[in-house]
C-alpha cells in the first residue's frame, strides 16, 4: 500500500512538472512565433523612434544593472541581519513581516511612492526614480530568500566557525553563505526575473524615450514601458516590435539565469 | 571590521523598516481624505463610483480640499496647494447644455446630469442644483482579491510541489538543471505578455471547457497560479536540497519508501524554506496587477460562479489609476492600504501557523 | 536617406531639444509617427508616453513635462486656474463593433442603440433593430454588450454622445469615464481594459456588441455597425464620414478649443478630438511644442489617416495657429 502511494505520488509529481513545463513552453511559443517573426537587424541597429528596440535594450539592462546594485545588497546584508545577527527578536520578526507585506505591494503602489519622493522634488522623470522603484521591488524578494536559504544551513556549520575563533562576519562569508549560496542566488534571479518583467514602477516615474540615451537625469527608455505603449496598439507594426521586445526580455532573462548559476558553480 | 559589518548589517535591515514605513505613510496620507469620508463602511459597501442623492446639503467646508489638489496639505506629499491647481474630473465637464452648442435642434431642458464627480469639494461649486455625492465602497475588490489569491494558491501549490519533488527527488542532474531553468523563466515573462496571452489563448480555452466568460475570476485564478509557480517551485527545491544526506540514507535504511522521506524527513527539514517561498508567491498573486487587469473581467460585481468576471484591488488601481484625481484616487489609496492591511494579515496568520515548532 | 543626413547635419550644426510629453493613449500610434517624422526632418526629439488623460493633466499641471495629452478637453475656466493653454491635434471615430454569426451589414437607428445601452433591448431580433436590417438573420439571442473595465476618456466621449442622444440617458447617467453599466446588472455585460481589451472581448464572444476607436476596430478586423446620425440619416463608420461629421465641430479658439464634437449635426455621430495642454508660463517650450505639431498640422495627415484617424480639417488649423499667435507661442 505504502508502495502504492509512493508511485502515485512520484507520477503526480512528474506531471506537476509536466503541466509546468506545459505552460511554459505554451507562453514562449506564443512569444516566439509572434515575435521571432519582427526580429531582424533594422531593431537592434535602431531606437523606437525608427521602430528599433535598442535603446530599449540597453536602457532596460541600465535601469535593471543600478537596480540589482541598489537592490541586492542591501536585501542580502538585511537577510543577513535578521537570521545572524538578531535571530529570534521582536524587531526582527517585525522587519520580516513588513518585507512580506512590502512583497505584495501592487506594482503601481511603488511607482507612486517613488514618483512623490523622487520625481517630484527633482520635477521631472527620471532614469534614477526607475531604478529605484525597481530596486524597491527587488529587496523584499532577496530579504526573504536570503534570510531563509540561510536559516537552512545546519547549526554544526556555524559553531565550528566560531570554535576555530573566527571573528562572526567572516563565518558568515566563508562558511555559511557559500553553503546558502545556491538558494541565494535563485532568489536574486527570481528578483531579477520579476523586476525585468515590471512595467507599472517605470511608467510613472522614468517614462518613455524614443531616442538613445544614456542620461539617467531625463526620461529614460525601458522596454517594459515601450511594450506596455505600444502591445495594444491599433498599428500592426508597433504590436511585432512589441512582440519581439518581449521575447529578446525573456532570451535575456535566460541568459542571466544562466550565468548567475555558473557563476557560483563549485569549481573543481 | 566584525563591528562594522554589524553595524552596517543593523542599518540595512533599518533602512527596510524606514521605506516600509514611508510607502505605510505615504499610501495613508494619500488615502486620508478617503478614510474620513467613508470610513470602515467602505469595506463592505458594494458601490464603486456611484453616484447618489443626499437630502441634506453636502457641506463642503468640511472637507480639507484645497483647491482640488489630490492629497492633503500637511505632508511631504506634493500638494503646493497655493501655486498648483490640478484639474479635476469634476471641475471640468459640464454636460451638454444644447444652448452651449451650435446646431443641435434646441432641447428644453438643461437640468445639470451627474458628472464625473471626483472631487466633492468641487461639486459645491459646480453642481449648485442637484445634491449628489459620489460613493465608493470597496467590497468587491476586496472579495476578489481574496477570491482569486485563494484560488491562484489552490492551483499553484500542489503543482509547484510536484515540481520541486521531481527536481528535486526524481530527475537526474542532465533532467533536473535545464527543467529547473526553464520553470524559472516563468517568472521572467513580462506580466503584460501573460495579461495578453491570458486574454486572446488561455482564456478562451477555459471558457471552453468550463463554460462562462473568457474573462473571468478562474481565468485569473490559473493565470496567476502559472505566474507563482516558479517562485514557489525554484525555492522549494532549494530547501529541499539543504536536507543533509545522512538524514535521507538513514530513512531509507529504514524502509521508508521515496514519498515518506519526503514528508517526514526532507519537508518537515526544509520547511521554513518552503512556507517561505509560499509567502513569497502569495504576496505575488495578492499584488499582482497587470496580467490580472486584462483577464478578470474588469466588471464591478459580484462573481456568482467562478466563471464570471469580477476585479480586485490591484485591477481597480490599474485600471483607474491613470484617469482619476480627487476623491477616486484618495479612494484608490484607501484600496492599496486595506490590501496592504490583508497581505499582512494573512502572511503573519501564515507564518504563526505553518512555523509554530520553530527550532 | 537624404532626409537622414540633413536631418543629422541641422541636428548638429543646430542646438537639438528634446521635449517630453504624457497623457492620453489614443493618439499615441499618430503621436508616434509624428515624432518619427519630426525627428528625421529636424533632429529634434519627441517623447510621448502613453500613462492616460488624468495623469496627462496632472503632470502637466505640476509642469513634469511640456505638455499633456488629454482626451478630454478642460473647460476655460480650469485652463484659467492651472494656467495652461489648449488645442486640439486629431479627431477619431467611435464605432459599434459586433460579432453576430451571418450578419454583416448591421444597421442601428438611434432608438435601437438607446434601447441596447439602456439594458430595454436584449434580444437581436428585437423589432427596433429588425426595422432596420430586413435582409438581416438576426437570431433570438441575448446581446452581450462590451464596455471598458478602466476610466477612459472614449468612454467619455461615447457617454456625451448618448447624453445627447438620449434624454433618458443624460438624466440617468451623463457624460462619464467609467460607468455602471446597466446590461452588467442584467448579466449580458463584459468589460475589456482598453480599446484592445474590448476589441479582443467582442472578437471572442458571441452575440456581443461594444464601443471601440475605430483604429482598433480596423486592426482588429471587426465588423462594424452603420448608425443613424443626428440629421437622421444612416451612416456609415469610415474616415470620410468621420471627417463630415468633424466639419461641424464648432471648436472655438475663444473657449481654448474646449468642445467635445460628438453628435455633429451631420456626417458619423460618434466622433471625438484630443487636446494638448502647455503650460502658459513657460513660453520657449511652448514654442518648441507648437513647432511639432506645427509640423505635424502640415506634413502629418497622410501618416494620421493611414493608422485611421482623421486629421484636423484645414480651418481648424489655421484658427488653432491663429490661437498661437495670440498667445505669443508660435513657433520661431
Amino acid at each position: 500500500m505504502r508502495l502504492v502511494i509512493n508511485k502515485i505520488v512520484l507520477l503526480l509529481s512528474t506531471l506537476s512538472a509536466v503541466v509546468g513545463l506545459g505552460f511554459l513552453f505554451w507562453i514562449l511559443i506564443t512569444l516566439t512565433i509572434k515575435g521571432i517573426g519582427a526580429i531582424d537587424l533594422h531593431i537592434f541597429t535602431n531606437d523606437l523612434v525608427n521602430n528599433g528596440l535598442r535603446n530599449l535594450l540597453v536602457g532596460q539592462f541600465i535601469l535593471a544593472l543600478i537596480a540589482v546594485i541598489i537592490g541586492v545588497p542591501i536585501g542580502m546584508i538585511a537577510g543577513i541581519y535578521l537570521q545572524e545577527y538578531s535571530f529570534g527578536s521582536k524587531y526582527a520578526e517585525f522587519i520580516r513581516n513588513l518585507s512580506d507585506v512590502m512583497m505584495s505591494a501592487p506594482s503601481i503602489v511603488i511607482g507612486t511612492f517613488v514618483y512623490a519622493i523622487v520625481v517630484n522634488p527633482i520635477g521631472h522623470q527620471n532614469g534614477w526614480a526607475g531604478a529605484i522603484a525597481l530596486a524597491i521591488m527587488m529587496i523584499p524578494i532577496v530579504v526573504r530568500t536570503t534570510d531563509d536559504m540561510l536559516g537552512l544551513v545546519p547549526k554544526e556549520l556555524r559553531e565550528a566557525g566560531v570554535a576555530i575563533g573566527a571573528p562572526k562576519y567572516k563565518v558568515i562569508f566563508d562558511i555559511i553563505i557559500k553553503a546558502a549560496k545556491v538558494g541565494i542566488m535563485t532568489g536574486i534571479l527570481l528578483a531579477f526575473a520579476r523586476i525585468v518583467g515590471e512595467t507599472a514602477p517605470l511608467l510613472f516615474t522614468s517614462g518613455n524615450s524614443e531616442y538613445f540615451t544614456l542620461n539617467l537625469n531625463d526620461t529614460f527608455p525601458s522596454l517594459t514601458v515601450a511594450i506596455y505603449n505600444l502591445a495594444t496598439m491599433p498599428d500592426v507594426e508597433l504590436v511585432r516590435i512589441a512582440w519581439a521586445g518581449a521575447f529578446i526580455l525573456t532570451l535575456f532573462v535566460l541568459i542571466i539565469n544562466l550565468l548567475g548559476r555558473y557563476i557560483i558553480k563549485d569549481k573543481k | 571590521m566584525e563591528s562594522i559589518f554589524r553595524k552596517l548589517s543593523s542599518l540595512s535591515a533599518t533602512l527596510i523598516l524606514i521605506l516600509l514605513s514611508a510607502i505605510f505613510v505615504v499610501l495613508f496620507l494619500y488615502a486620508k481624505p478617503a478614510i474620513k469620508e467613508y470610513g470602515l463602511h467602505f469595506l463592505i459597501d458594494p458601490r464603486w463610483d456611484v453616484t447618489v442623492e443626499v437630502n441634506t446639503p453636502k457641506n463642503t467646508d468640511k472637507i480639507q480640499k484645497d483647491k482640488s489638489v489630490t492629497a492633503s496639505s500637511n505632508d511631504t506629499i506634493p500638494t503646493d496647494s497655493e501655486d498648483i491647481a490640478v484639474p479635476t474630473d469634476s471641475e471640468d465637464i459640464a454636460i451638454p447644455q444644447d444652448d452651449e452648442d451650435i446646431a443641435i435642434p434646441q432641447d428644453d431642458d438643461d437640468i445639470a446630469v451627474p458628472q464625473d464627480n471626483d472631487d466633492i469639494a468641487a461639486a459645491g461649486d459646480v453642481q449648485a442644483e442637484t445634491n449628489v455625492k459620489t460613493v465608493y465602497g470597496g467590497l468587491i475588490p476586496i472579495v476578489g482579491t481574496v477570491l482569486s489569491t485563494i484560488l491562484a494558491m489552490l492551483f499553484a501549490v500542489p503543482i509547484a510541489m510536484g515540481i520541486a519533488i521531481f527536481l528535486s527527488e526524481i530527475a537526474p542532474p542532465f533532467i533536473a538543471k535545464p527543467v529547473g531553468i526553464a520553470i524559472e523563466l516563468l517568472a521572467a515573462i513580462p506580466s503584460i505578455i501573460y495579461g495578453m496571452w491570458g486574454l486572446f489563448y488561455f482564456g478562451p480555452l477555459v471558457a471552453d471547457v468550463f463554460g462562462g466568460s473568457s474573462v473571468s475570476l478562474l481565468v485569473a485564478g490559473m493565470v496567476l497560479a502559472v505566474m507563482i509557480i516558479p517562485f514557489m517551485a525554484s525555492l522549494t527545491r532549494d530547501s529541499m536540497n539543504t536536507t543533509p544526506n545522512v538524514l535521507k540514507e538513514s530513512a531509507y535504511a529504514m524502509g521508508a519508501t521515496k514519498f515518506e522521506v519526503i514528508k517526514d524527513v526532507i519537508f518537515p527539514y526544509a520547511k521554513q524554506g518552503i512556507i517561505g517561498s509560499m509567502i513569497l508567491a502569495l504576496g505575488r498573486a495578492l499584488g499582482e496587477t497587470m496580467a490580472v487587469a486584462f483577464v478578470i473581467g474588469g466588471v464591478f460585481s459580484f462573481p456568482h460562479k467562478l466563471t464570471d468576471p469580477t476585479v480586485s484591488i490591484p485591477v481597480v488601481l490599474a485600471n483607474s489609476f491613470a484617469e482619476s484625481s480627487g476623491m477616486s484616487l484618495n479612494a484608490l489609496f484607501y484600496l492599496a492600504l486595506i490590501l496592504f492591511v490583508i497581505s499582512f494579515a494573512v502572511i503573519s496568520f501564515a507564518k504563526f501557523y505553518f512555523l509554530r515548532e520553530k527550532k | 536617406m537624404k532626409k537622414l543626413i540633413l536631418g543629422a547635419v541641422i541636428a548638429v550644426s543646430s542646438f537639438a531639444y528634446t521635449i517630453n510629453g504624457t497623457g492620453a493613449s489614443f493618439p499615441y500610434p499618430v503621436y508616434k509617427q509624428w515624432i518619427k517624422s519630426y525627428y528625421e526632418a529636424t533632429g529634434n526629439k519627441v517623447n510621448y508616453t502613453a500613462t492616460g488623460s488624468g495623469t496627462g493633466i496632472k503632470e502637466v499641471a505640476y509642469r513634469h513635462v511640456a505638455f499633456g495629452g488629454s482626451d478630454k478637453p478642460l473647460t476655460p475656466a480650469t485652463l484659467k486656474k492651472a494656467k495652461l493653454y489648449q488645442f486640439p491635434t486629431v479627431v477619431g471615430g467611435i464605432v459599434f463593433g459586433y460579432n453576430i454569426p451571418g450578419v454583416e451589414n448591421l444597421k442601428l437607428s438611434e432608438a435601437a442603440i438607446k434601447g441596447i445601452v439602456l439594458g430595454t433591448i436584449k434580444y437581436w431580433d428585437n423589432p427596433l433593430i429588425v426595422k432596420y436590417n430586413p435582409n438581416e438573420k438576426l437570431p433570438h439571442k441575448k446581446i452581450i454588450f462590451v464596455h471598458r473595465s478602466d476610466r477612459s476618456g472614449t468612454t467619455f466621449n461615447f457617454t456625451y454622445y448618448l447624453s445627447k442622444m438620449s434624454k433618458t440617458w443624460r438624466h440617468k447617467f451623463g457624460a462619464r469615464k467609467l460607468i455602471n453599466w446597466p446590461t452588467d446588472a442584467d448579466g449580458r455585460g463584459i468589460a475589456g481594459k482598453g480599446n484592445f481589451g474590448v476589441s479582443a472581448a467582442i472578437k471572442t464572444n458571441d452575440y456581443s456588441i461594444g464601443y471601440v476607436d475605430y483604429a482598433d476596430a480596423k486592426k482588429n478586423g471587426l465588423k462594424m455597425a452603420t448608425i443613424q446620425a443626428a440629421d437622421g440619416k444612416f451612416v456609415a463608420p469610415t474616415p470620410e464620414n468621420f471627417a463630415e461629421g468633424a466639419k461641424y465641430a464648432g471648436f472655438d479658439p475663444k473657449k481654448d478649443f474646449y468642445k467635445i464634437i460628438a453628435y455633429p449635426k451631420k456626417g458619423y455621430p460618434i466622433i471625438a478630438s484630443t487636446f494638448i495642454l502647455v503650460p502658459q508660463e513657460k513660453i520657449d517650450t511652448d514654442k518648441k511644442v507648437t513647432a511639432f505639431f506645427d509640423y505635424a498640422y502640415g506634413k502629418g495627415d497622410e501618416a494620421a489617416s493611414k493608422l485611421g484617424y482623421i486629421p484636423l480639417p484645414a480651418s481648424v488649423k489655421d484658427q488653432i495657429r491663429k490661437y498661437w499667435a495670440d498667445k505669443g507661442i508660435s513657433p520661431k
